[in-house]
């Protein structure tokens, strides 16, 4: 293999040290081109132990004497001690790690190897495509086409092949408003709101520029939106930046719609934090949560830590705004910050998720990472190169699909019952889009992924997901289908640290999920006992 | 009632201290001679009792009316806009006047009846048995014993009649001890632990002071000691912050060179026993330096352990801090985490948690007797010795164990709960959150081993809503003596029995009752195992709770479980008689139908139905699903519309969105 330049020694004698309560791994350690394996001796009883270098997000070594400690601090937040025999050993396979775990080519991913036993190449790749969305959207309004003007990705690389738009406007029209509108991302609907008639879309800034450009194709989409949904409809553009840096963002040939050209159309700024600062946050929460000795005095107060909670704050009742336009006011919104491909996603994924209930089962909710996250374009590749540990410079990382998930583990803790999935789908999609065997979160758009060929050479994760071994982990035995909306409560007094996921490799085994596992037993004997149709029974009680 | 002027007003708007907008229901305000209650245009009902008023405060005058605002002791707010100002005048003055009653028999206890007669009113009152209590914990044995001593509370007031001391303490140590002892509250029993053979025992602070020894005292710490079998040295833990003595003692240096002077005199005394004559003079060095307090030297085999838990006043101003902060609408995420830090209120709530664990490892890792005392022996001394108890045994766990528990360590041994609470129109520095404190310990344990206790957090709530409502007679008063002064026994009802009636509101469904009986809880004390308890400060702020309650739906199914179940049997025994009876075909006939698969399952959907639509566990308080009707949506649909005014108004010389 092509990685063979890259190990420096093959083996070593080491301790492995996985936190409070696990025992100590004694064993020999071993680098592969993407593992780092552990096996312990023919006497010992436990498995081999094994670990997906791409995992890793730092690497710190030290040595003292003739043995040395590598402290390995995962993506998922895991921090590991190996302590090896020898100093050369040592630094060699610290060398090895470093080098195999910052690899930037793709194709040489673990997900072009991995080939696991029970599936088979190619399933539930063509799971959740937006055709299918789209099948959906036409039962209930005939307002919206399929375009396939995007079949070549020449109009907007980071929009999949087919997008939903309104019938109204031709591929002509679109290839126009494309060009008005940064990184080639026209306005497409994202959700259609069937009870109302309305439109949730997304889009990225439009390219006004200091001169104000306007653009006749794109003022036309989007009164065309507002023609289809129903008459005397109102819409709202929801940008997720300031009225400030809306402004200033001219400068740099961006902007936002202005007032003249777009009759019927409003513009709310609700700005939420990206990028760096949002990294920063996640960066500092990490930090905190790791210090246990910090006295009571200081823990959540700490300024950096509990930005994170304000950021999740933000991104709930921001959703929560552009759901309440769509749901109850009646109107269209479109959602757009300056790529759109960030803060946008992450209030038109969870607006969804408030307003309908199809995205709240397990099925619906891939389908709405899938359609919302990966084929709307999020540069996975890049926010998710490195986790709260990295000391490499920063360049593209944000945690926003964390956050995203975030927000839905805090709808989850209000609606108790109406997930379909529980916390452990999304500790799955969190340590998986940083880190992952499966090819589903590879690469930056639907462009690359075809570039790669990634869907006929690796593995979905969504067919590794529905085995029906894993759905234990990832259900929720409390749900009960839920056909109303989800309001959110975002006071501060609801919202929660998520500590399953950022105490969960620190804090001792909780007996809340020796509970869990309770809870699961008495919803479980109940459905054994043939009592199941009660519960179907009571479904439009709520 | 002659406070009473006004006894109905209309059109009285109620805000909701969490609303974005200044949305309001309206409706009509009644005073009656215990409540205030006020309905709704949907008819809904909030009763208000008198007793649970902390604070009414009428502030200026509006536009649209005179506005009061009720605080609560059980941290209900309340916000109304009365109309009319003489009307509020009205009801302001009655409400001070009847919120703070001068004498016990004014008090809601007194008046209320539940429509029992004597003698299930004697049966609540003897529903919770101590005694009996003592003899579960394996007393009197060989070590301990009842003692008579304060029999007539000749000795201590405080005290309760029936005292267990180790059983080699005579009379005259005990009088003597008691002496030496702050209030008279010498060390006695709390809690035995049968397997160990150790005991936790309560008293008050020494009276040090200037004859710094009492020998008696020393002889019934001895006895205490020697009490434990197993091992000789016991714990003396002082629940103060250490550093709260030492400026006091720094301040008293004069003191300190005559304790020299007395120390040097015990030093000849020839019934100190042989020890280290350098540490000795370093000990005595150090009271002279005003570092020491307590004459360790005295008290052989014993290890002193200081933890510090602060006093009542300092938990009175923190609490008040907290509620401040979380009482602030719209504060941001670092505001809100900042100042719920520096109320301290959680770090007051791991102290009292670290105190109880020490004392819990003292007994079970290392096999000694503690002795816990703070100053006078019934605040923090309580907090600690219950809440170690609670750790220690499990029968404490269960809801017929922790009303023994309350009891037990807080009503017999006088937690001042009159004065603790403001029962009466008294001195405002004697209120302070103590037992609420202990109550939050509870539910921080519950949370965290959601299984080991047979109570949910309904349950304390319950018991946290009753130590200020004065219903009951259980909470009335600051010791026995002034119990049985007050005749409660007879003139009120105890709250037990009702509670323990309504049990299944306050089961916990994942409780596994399995667990031995010394099945230890080891709590994990790391800063972020402590949470803020909305549902206890925001209890009746209905828009901040989950939308959706696992314990309820849990509940529902349990239920529905043990209803499937008893179908189930019923039917068996229905086929088993039938078959007995005859073997025609006629009742094969009927056997198929009434074994007919759909029947149990119609049966249940019928029963579960009605149980949705009533929820078990009201006192959850919690909001099921979100429907159209919530209120919570159309106070945010005002703020939708308002969202954002600067720039629409701006951009658009328009305020508000409409559609």
């Amino acid at each position: 293999m092509e990685f063979s330049e890259l190990i420096r020694t093959g083996r070593a004698q080491a301790k492995l040290l996985r936190g409070p309560e696990a025992p100590p791994l004694r064993g020999t350690l071993c680098v592969t081109g993407h593992h780092l394996l552990l096996s312990p001796g023919p006497q010992a009883t436990s498995d081999l132990w094994l670990l997906l270098l791409r995992r890793v997000d730092s690497i710190q070594k030290r040595v003292s004497g003739d043995s040395g400690t590598i402290t390995l601090r995962c993506k998922d937040l895991r921090v590991l001690q190996l302590d090896i025999e020898g100093v050369e050993a040592t630094l060699d396979i610290a060398r090895s790690i470093e080098a195999l775990s910052s690899l930037e080519s793709v194709i040489t991913s673990f997900p072009f190897f991995y080939r696991p036993k029970g599936l088979r190449l190619g399933d539930a790749w063509h799971f959740h495509p937006p055709e299918r969305y789209y099948k959906r959207v036409a039962r209930e309004t005939n307002a919206w086409r399929l375009s396939e003007v995007n079949g070549d990705f020449s109009l907007c690389p980071s929009y999949p092949r087919a997008v939903i738009v309104p019938r109204a406007v031709d591929d002509d029209a679109l290839a126009r408003c494309a060009r008005f509108r940064q990184g080639g991302r026209f306005p497409v609907l994202s959700y259609h709101h069937a009870p109302s008639g309305t439109v949730l879309l997304r889009s990225s800034q439009p390219l006004t520029g200091p001169q104000k450009r306007r653009c006749a194709e794109d003022e036309e989409l989007l009164r065309a939106v507002l023609a289809g949904a129903r008459p005397g409809a109102r819409g709202f553009v929801l940008d997720t930046r300031s009225a400030q840096a809306a402004k200033q963002a001219r400068v740099t040939g961006g902007g936002t719609e202005a007032k003249a050209a777009y009759p019927g159309w409003k513009r709310l700024h609700r700005p939420l934090e990206r990028g760096w600062p949002l990294q920063e946050s996640f960066v500092r929460l990490v930090e905190a949560c790791g210090d246990l000795e910090q006295s009571m005095d200081r823990w959540l107060s700490q300024p950096e830590a509990c930005h994170w909670l304000a950021h999740v704050k933000e991104a709930l009742s921001t959703a929560y705004l552009a759901a309440q336009g769509v749901g109850r006011e009646g109107a269209c919104v479109l959602v757009h910050g300056a790529e759109g491909t960030d803060s946008t996603l992450l209030v038109t994924s969870l607006a969804q998720l408030i307003l309908d209930p199809s995205s709240r089962t397990i099925a619906g909710f891939q389908e709405l990472v899938e359609r919302e996250w990966i084929q709307a374009g999020h540069p996975f590749q890049l926010r998710c190169a490195h986790s709260a540990f990295s000391h490499a410079r920063p360049k593209h990382e944000a945690p926003t699909f964390l956050l995203f998930l975030d927000c839905v583990w805090q709808l989850g803790r209000q609606f108790p019952q109406s997930l379909e999935f529980g916390e452990g789908l999304l500790l799955a999609l969190f340590e998986h889009a940083y880190a992952s065997p499966f090819g589903t979160f590879l690469c930056s758009s639907e462009k690359e992924r075809c570039l790669c060929e990634v869907r006929t050479r690796t593995h979905s994760l969504w067919s590794g997901l529905n085995q029906p071994k894993e759905q234990r982990k990832l259900r929720n035995p409390l749900y009960v289908p839920n056909p109303l909306a989800i309001w959110p409560s975002v006071e501060l007094q609801t919202l929660r640290l998520w500590q399953g996921l950022f105490l969960r490799w620190i804090r001792p085994p909780e007996p809340s999920e020796v509970a869990w596992e309770k809870v699961w037993q008495i919803v479980t004997d109940k459905k054994t006992e043939g009592c199941e149709p009660t519960v179907s029974a009571s479904e439009p009680q709520l | 009632m002659e406070h009473i002027r006004t006894t109905k007003v209309e059109q009285v708007k109620l805000l909701d201290r969490f609303s974005t907008s200044n949305k309001s229901l309206t409706g009509t305000l009644y005073l009656t001679a215990t409540h205030l209650l006020f309905i709704d245009s949907h008819q809904k009902e909030t009763w208000i009792l008198h007793h649970h008023i902390a604070l009414v405060e009428k502030l200026a005058l509006t536009t649209s009316g005179c506005p009061l605002v009720i605080q609560c002791k059980n941290f209900r707010i309340v916000h109304f806009i009365v109309p009319r100002e003489r009307d509020c005048h009205d009801i302001y003055n009655s409400l001070l006047q009847l919120s703070k009653q001068a004498k016990y028999e004014d008090l809601y206890a007194f008046s209320y009846n539940p429509k029992q007669n004597d003698s299930e009113r004697l049966q609540g009152w003897q529903l919770i048995d101590l005694a009996e209590e003592y003899k579960r914990m394996g007393v009197p044995n060989s070590n301990w014993q009842l003692s008579d001593a304060n029999r007539e509370y000749k000795i201590c007031e405080t005290y309760p009649r029936e005292l267990y001391v180790p059983r080699i303490a005579s009379k005259p140590i005990i009088v003597g001890s008691s002496k030496f002892r702050s209030k008279g509250r010498f060390p006695v029993l709390s809690y035995y632990h049968q397997n160990k053979e150790a005991a936790i025992c309560r008293c008050s602070q020494p009276l040090s002071g200037f004859s710094a020894r009492c020998l008696e005292d020393e002889h019934l710490l001895q006895a205490i000691s020697k009490a434990n079998p197993v091992n000789r040295y016991m714990y003396v833990m002082d629940t103060r912050p250490k550093h709260r003595m030492q400026s006091w003692w720094a301040t008293q240096k004069d003191i300190g060179r005559i304790i020299v002077r007395i120390s040097s005199k015990i030093w000849n005394d020839e019934k100190i026993r042989e020890s280290d004559e350098k540490k000795r003079l370093n000990a005595m060095a150090n009271r002279a330096a005003g570092k020491g307090y307590e004459n360790e030297d005295n008290y052989s085999n014993i290890r002193f352990q200081f933890v510090g838990i602060e006093n009542i006043h300092v938990m009175r101003s923190s609490l008040q801090k907290l509620l401040e902060v979380n009482g602030t609408k719209g504060l941001s995420v670092s505001d809100f985490y900042s100042g719920l830090e520096s109320s301290g209120w959680l770090r007051h709530i791991k102290a009292v948690m670290d105190a109880a664990i020490f004392l819990a490892k003292a007994i079970m890792v290392e096999n000694a007797s503690v002795l816990v005392h703070c100053s006078d022996g019934w605040d923090r001394t309580s907090q600690v010795c219950s809440l170690g108890s609670l750790l220690l045994d499990s029968y404490y766990r269960t809801i017929k164990g922790f009303m023994v528990l309350i009891e037990k360590d807080w009503i017999s041994f006088g937690h001042k709960f009159s004065e603790r609470c403001g029962h009466l129109d008294g001195d405002p520095k004697e209120v302070s959150p103590v037992f609420t404190q202990f109550l939050e310990c509870v539910w921080h344990l519950t949370e965290q081993f959601p299984q080991d206790f047979e109570f949910n957090e309904a349950f304390l709530l319950q018991i946290h809503e009753h130590i200020h409502s004065c219903q009951f007679g259980n909470f009335l008063g600051n010791c026995q003596k002034e119990r049985e002064e007050l005749k409660l026994k007879e003139k009120t009802y105890s709250l037990w029995p009702f509670l323990l009636d309504d049990q299944k509101k306050y089961l916990n469904p994942l409780y596994s009752s399995k667990s031995p009986k010394f099945a230890v809880l080891e709590p994990n004390t790391v800063s972020f195992s402590f949470k803020f308890w909305r549902n206890m400060y925001h209890q009746f702020d209905r828009t901040l709770h989950p939308r959706q309650s696992v314990f309820n739906i849990i509940m529902n199914m349990n239920e529905q479980n043990k209803q499937l179940e008893k179908d189930i049997k019923d039917l068996e025994s229905k086929i088993k008689q039938r078959k007995n009876k005859q073997t025609d075909e006629i009742l094969t006939k009927e056997l198929l139908h009434s074994v007919h698969p759909e029947s149990p399952t119609l049966k249940t959907s019928l029963c579960f139905k009605e149980q949705t639509l009533l929820p078990v566990n009201h006192a959850l308080r919690t909001i099921e699903g979100s429907n159209p009707a919530d209120n919570r949506y159309s106070e945010y649909a005002e703020e939708f519309s308002k969202s954002e005014p600067g720039v629409v108004s701006l951009e658009y010389g328009v305020a508000r969105m409409t559609c």
